[in-house]
C-alpha cells in the first residue's frame, strides 16, 4: 500500500513530468538565463488550482504533458491585410521565411532566437529572462518561467529610431497538436518607437513570453488580436519595464477560445511614465467552451506617473471571463495616477465573470481608483435603437461595440482600430444567423 | 393616419390599469396635442405606441393608415412611419451620432425594400438637416447624446426625425428641460417638417410649447382617458386655469 502523496509532492511529480516532456534547449547566449529560469521553476513547481491566482482557472490543459489536440482556424480574412507592415510569419510556432517580409526596417534590428542563440554574445542577453525573472514577485508565474528555459523560437526587436512601419508578428496553426513555446525581448531604446501587431493563434497549445524595455521617452505600441479559433489553449505573458517618459500601451482581442489566460506585469519604473493595457474579451458557449482570464500587475515605482487598465468581457452561453488586476504603489512613488475598470457584459444568465480587483498603496499623495461591474443589455438603449428602426439583432451588436468602446479607444492608430472595430462586427454579425 | 380604438393597457408586472379606453384619430397634415396632468398615462401611450417593453394590452387597437401597430415589433413600427422622440433620449457611448444616423436611416429602408444610401449621399443630407438646427459637425461626431445639453439632445431627437422622415411623429414632453430659445430652435425643426402627409402628436404639460407648435386639436388626458377634445383655445384655458376646473366639470 502506497502512502497518498502530498501536494508538494504532487506538484514537483506534475513539473517534472511537464519539464520530461519538453527537449530543453542548451547552449548559446541564452544558457545562463536558462538555466536559472528551471531553478526558478524547479522551486515554485507548476501551479494547482488551490494556489490564490488559479482559483478561477484550472491550469490542467497548461500541465499536461501533451497539449489536447484542437482543429485549426482556417484564416480566411486576415486581419491588419491592406496596411503597410513588416511581417513575420510562423506556422506551429516555425518561422516561414516564404511567407514573411525580409526583416528590414529602419532604425529596427530584427533577429529570431534560433539564430541568434547560437552566438554567445548578443544585445537581448542582458534581457532575456530578466523581467520574467523580476516579475515572479510577489506573485509566481511559473508557466513563463517554463517558456524562458524551453523556449527555442520568438523575435528579438531592438529598436533605435521611430520605425517608419509596424512590425506584424503574425501566428498560424495548422498541426491539430502543436505545442508551441515563443519568447520574444523588445528593446526600445531612448525616444525610439514601434507599433508592433501580434496576431493569430500560435499553436494548438502555446505559450509566449513577451518582454519589452521601453527606455527613457520611447513609445511602444502593442495591438495582438489573438485569433478566432474556438480550441485555443494559450497562455501568454507581458512583462514590461517603462521608464522615464516612456509610454507603453497594450491593447489585446480575444474571440473564441476554449481557454485563455494573459498574465501581464508592468513596471512603471520611471518618473513620468505612462503604461495602458486594454482588453476586449468575447465568448458564446455555442461555438465551443470559452474560458478567459486576464492577470494583471501594475507596480508603481517612481513618481508622476499614470497607468490605465481597461478590460471588457462579452459572455453568452456558459462563457467564463475572469478578471485579477492588482495596482501596487510603493513608497515614494507619489503623485501616482492609477486607473482600472473591469466590466462584464452578460448577454445571459449562464455565463459568469469573476473579478477580483486590488490596490496596495504606500504612497500618500496619489490618485487611484478601481471599479468593476457586471451587467446585461440596457432595455433602454436597445428600445431606442429599435425605435428608430434597428432591427434586434443589428441593435445589440451596436451596443456591444458601445461596451466596448473603451477599451478600443487604447489603440491610437485611427486605422488599426477601425479593423479591429471591423473584426468585431464580422464576429457579432456571425453570431445573428 | 393614426386611429386608436378603446385602448386598454396596464402595466405587465404590477397589471395595474393605465390606460382605461383611448380613442384617438389623428388625420395626415394634422397636428394634435395631448395635454394632462401628471400619472394621466400620457408617456404611457407613446410608449405603447411605439412598442417598448413592460406594456400589457388587455383591449383595443391601434393602428396607423390602416395596419395593426401593436401586433409589430418596434423596429418595423419605425419602418412603417412612426417616431417617437423621447423625453429622456438615450446616450450611447461609444458610437458615433452619424453611425447610428445612418445605421438608422439605411436599416429602415432596407425594411422598406428601397437602396440603401450610399456614405457619400448620406453625409450631404445630414449636414444640410443638422446646419438648420444649429448642429455642427463636432456634434454629429461625438457619441449618440454623450455630453450633450438637454437642448442639444432634443435637437438631436429632431434631427432623426428629419433623417428619418416619418409619417406619424409622437413628441414625448419634448419641451422638459428646455430654455425659451432651444424651445423656439426645437419647434422652428418640427414646423419645417409640418407636410400634408404627415401628422403629429405632440404630448406636453405646458400650453408653451403650443405657442410655437399651434395644434389643429387639443386632447386633455386625465385617468387613462381622453376626457376633453378641442380647439387651440383648449391649451389657452388650462394654461389660465390648470385641470383641475376642466376635470371638475367633467366629473
Amino acid at each position: 500500500m502506497t502512502a497518498p502523496m502530498t501536494r508538494d509532492a504532487r506538484r514537483a511529480d506534475t513539473t517534472e513530468a511537464r519539464l520530461a516532456a519538453i527537449d530543453l534547449p542548451t547552449g548559446g547566449f541564452t544558457a545562463p538565463a536558462r538555466a536559472e529560469a528551471l531553478a526558478r521553476l524547479g522551486t515554485m513547481g507548476l501551479p494547482a488550482r488551490r494556489d490564490e491566482y488559479w482559483r478561477w482557472t484550472d491550469p490542467a490543459k497548461l500541465n499536461a504533458e501533451q497539449p489536447e489536440a484542437g482543429a485549426a482556424f482556417r484564416v480566411d480574412r486576415p486581419i491588419f491585410e491592406g496596411r503597410d507592415k513588416l511581417r513575420l510569419v510562423f506556422e506551429d510556432g516555425v518561422f516561414d521565411a516564404a511567407a514573411s517580409d525580409d526583416p528590414v526596417l529602419a532604425g529596427v534590428e530584427i533577429a529570431r532566437l534560433s539564430e541568434a542563440d547560437r552566438a554567445d554574445i548578443h544585445w537581448a542577453k542582458a534581457q532575456y529572462g530578466a523581467l520574467e525573472a523580476s516579475g515572479q514577485t510577489p506573485v509566481a508565474r511559473p508557466f513563463a518561467a517554463l517558456n524562458t528555459a524551453a523556449a527555442t523560437e520568438g523575435v528579438l526587436i531592438r529598436v533605435t529610431g521611430k520605425a517608419a512601419r509596424p512590425l506584424h508578428i503574425s501566428y498560424r496553426q495548422s498541426e491539430k497538436t502543436s505545442d508551441v513555446i515563443l519568447h520574444h525581448v523588445v528593446r526600445i531604446e531612448e525616444g525610439a518607437e514601434l507599433t508592433l501587431l501580434e496576431t493569430g493563434t500560435p499553436g494548438a497549445r502555446s505559450n509566449v513570453v513577451m518582454e519589452v524595455d521601453v527606455a527613457r521617452g520611447a513609445r511602444f505600441h502593442h495591438i495582438r488580436p489573438q485569433g478566432r479559433a474556438t480550441d485555443r489553449v494559450m497562455v501568454t505573458h507581458l512583462f514590461a519595464r517603462v521608464a522615464e517618459d516612456a509610454t507603453f500601451k497594450s491593447f489585446t482581442l480575444t474571440t473564441n477560445g476554449k481557454f485563455t489566460r494573459n498574465e501581464a506585469v508592468i513596471e512603471v519604473a520611471g518618473d513620468g511614465a505612462t503604461a495602458h493595457i486594454a482588453g476586449a474579451a468575447l465568448g458564446d458557449g455555442e461555438d465551443g467552451p470559452f474560458h478567459h482570464d486576464d492577470t494583471v500587475f501594475i507596480d508603481h515605482g517612481a513618481v508622476g506617473c499614470e497607468s490605465r487598465q481597461v478590460f471588457k468581457k462579452v459572455l453568452k452561453h456558459g462563457a467564463t471571463g475572469v478578471f485579477q488586476g492588482k495596482i501596487l504603489v510603493r513608497p515614494g512613488a507619489q503623485k501616482t495616477d492609477g486607473y482600472q475598470i473591469s466590466q462584464s457584459l452578460l448577454l445571459d444568465d449562464d455565463s459568469q465573470f469573476l473579478a477580483k480587483p486590488e490596490l496596495e498603496i504606500y504612497a500618500d499623495d496619489v490618485k487611484c481608483s478601481h471599479g468593476s461591474t457586471t451587467g446585461a443589455i440596457d432595455e433602454t438603449a436597445l428600445f431606442y435603437l429599435r425605435s428608430r428602426g434597428v432591427p434586434e439583432a443589428d441593435a445589440k451588436a451596436l451596443l456591444i461595440l458601445s461596451f466596448l468602446a473603451d477599451a478600443i479607444a487604447e489603440i491610437e492608430d485611427e486605422d488599426l482600430a477601425g479593423d479591429v472595430v471591423a473584426r468585431l462586427e464580422d464576429w457579432l454579425a456571425r453570431r445573428r444567423g | 393616419m393614426l386611429e386608436i380604438k378603446n385602448l386598454h393597457v396596464e402595466l405587465e408586472e404590477e397589471g395595474k390599469p393605465i390606460l382605461k379606453g383611448v380613442n384617438l384619430t389623428v388625420e395626415a397634415g394634422k397636428v394634435h396635442a395631448i395635454m394632462g396632468p401628471n400619472g394621466s398615462g400620457k408617456s404611457t401611450l407613446s410608449y405603447v405606441l411605439s412598442g417598448r417593453d413592460g406594456y400589457a394590452v388587455t383591449e383595443g387597437s391601434a393602428t396607423l393608415d390602416g395596419e395593426e401597430l401593436l401586433e409589430m415589433e418596434p423596429e418595423e413600427r419605425a419602418a412603417a412611419g412612426l417616431f417617437l422622440a423621447f423625453q429622456y433620449p438615450v446616450e450611447i457611448p461609444g458610437v458615433g451620432n452619424m453611425t447610428f444616423l445612418r445605421t438608422a436611416v439605411n436599416a429602415q429602408r432596407k425594411a422598406r425594400g428601397e437602396e440603401e444610401l450610399s456614405a457619400g449621399e448620406f453625409l450631404k443630407v445630414v449636414r444640410e438637416k443638422a446646419k438648420t438646427l444649429k448642429i455642427d459637425a463636432e456634434m454629429l461626431k461625438r457619441p449618440v447624446n454623450v455630453g450633450f445639453s438637454g437642448g442639444e439632445k432634443k435637437r438631436n431627437e429632431i434631427l432623426q426625425m428629419a433623417m428619418l422622415e416619418p409619417r406619424m411623429c409622437i413628441l414625448d414632453e419634448t419641451d422638459s428641460g428646455l430654455d425659451v430659445d432651444a424651445m423656439k430652435l426645437v419647434a422652428e425643426g418640427v414646423n419645417a417638417l409640418r407636410d400634408p402627409g404627415r401628422a403629429f402628436l405632440v404630448i406636453t404639460h405646458y400650453q408653451r410649447l403650443l405657442d410655437h407648435i399651434k395644434p389643429d386639436v387639443v386632447h386633455i388626458m386625465a385617468d387613462g382617458r381622453i376626457v376633453k377634445t378641442g380647439g387651440p383655445e383648449l391649451a389657452l384655458e388650462v394654461e389660465r386655469n390648470g385641470y383641475a376646473d376642466i376635470l371638475a366639470e367633467i366629473a
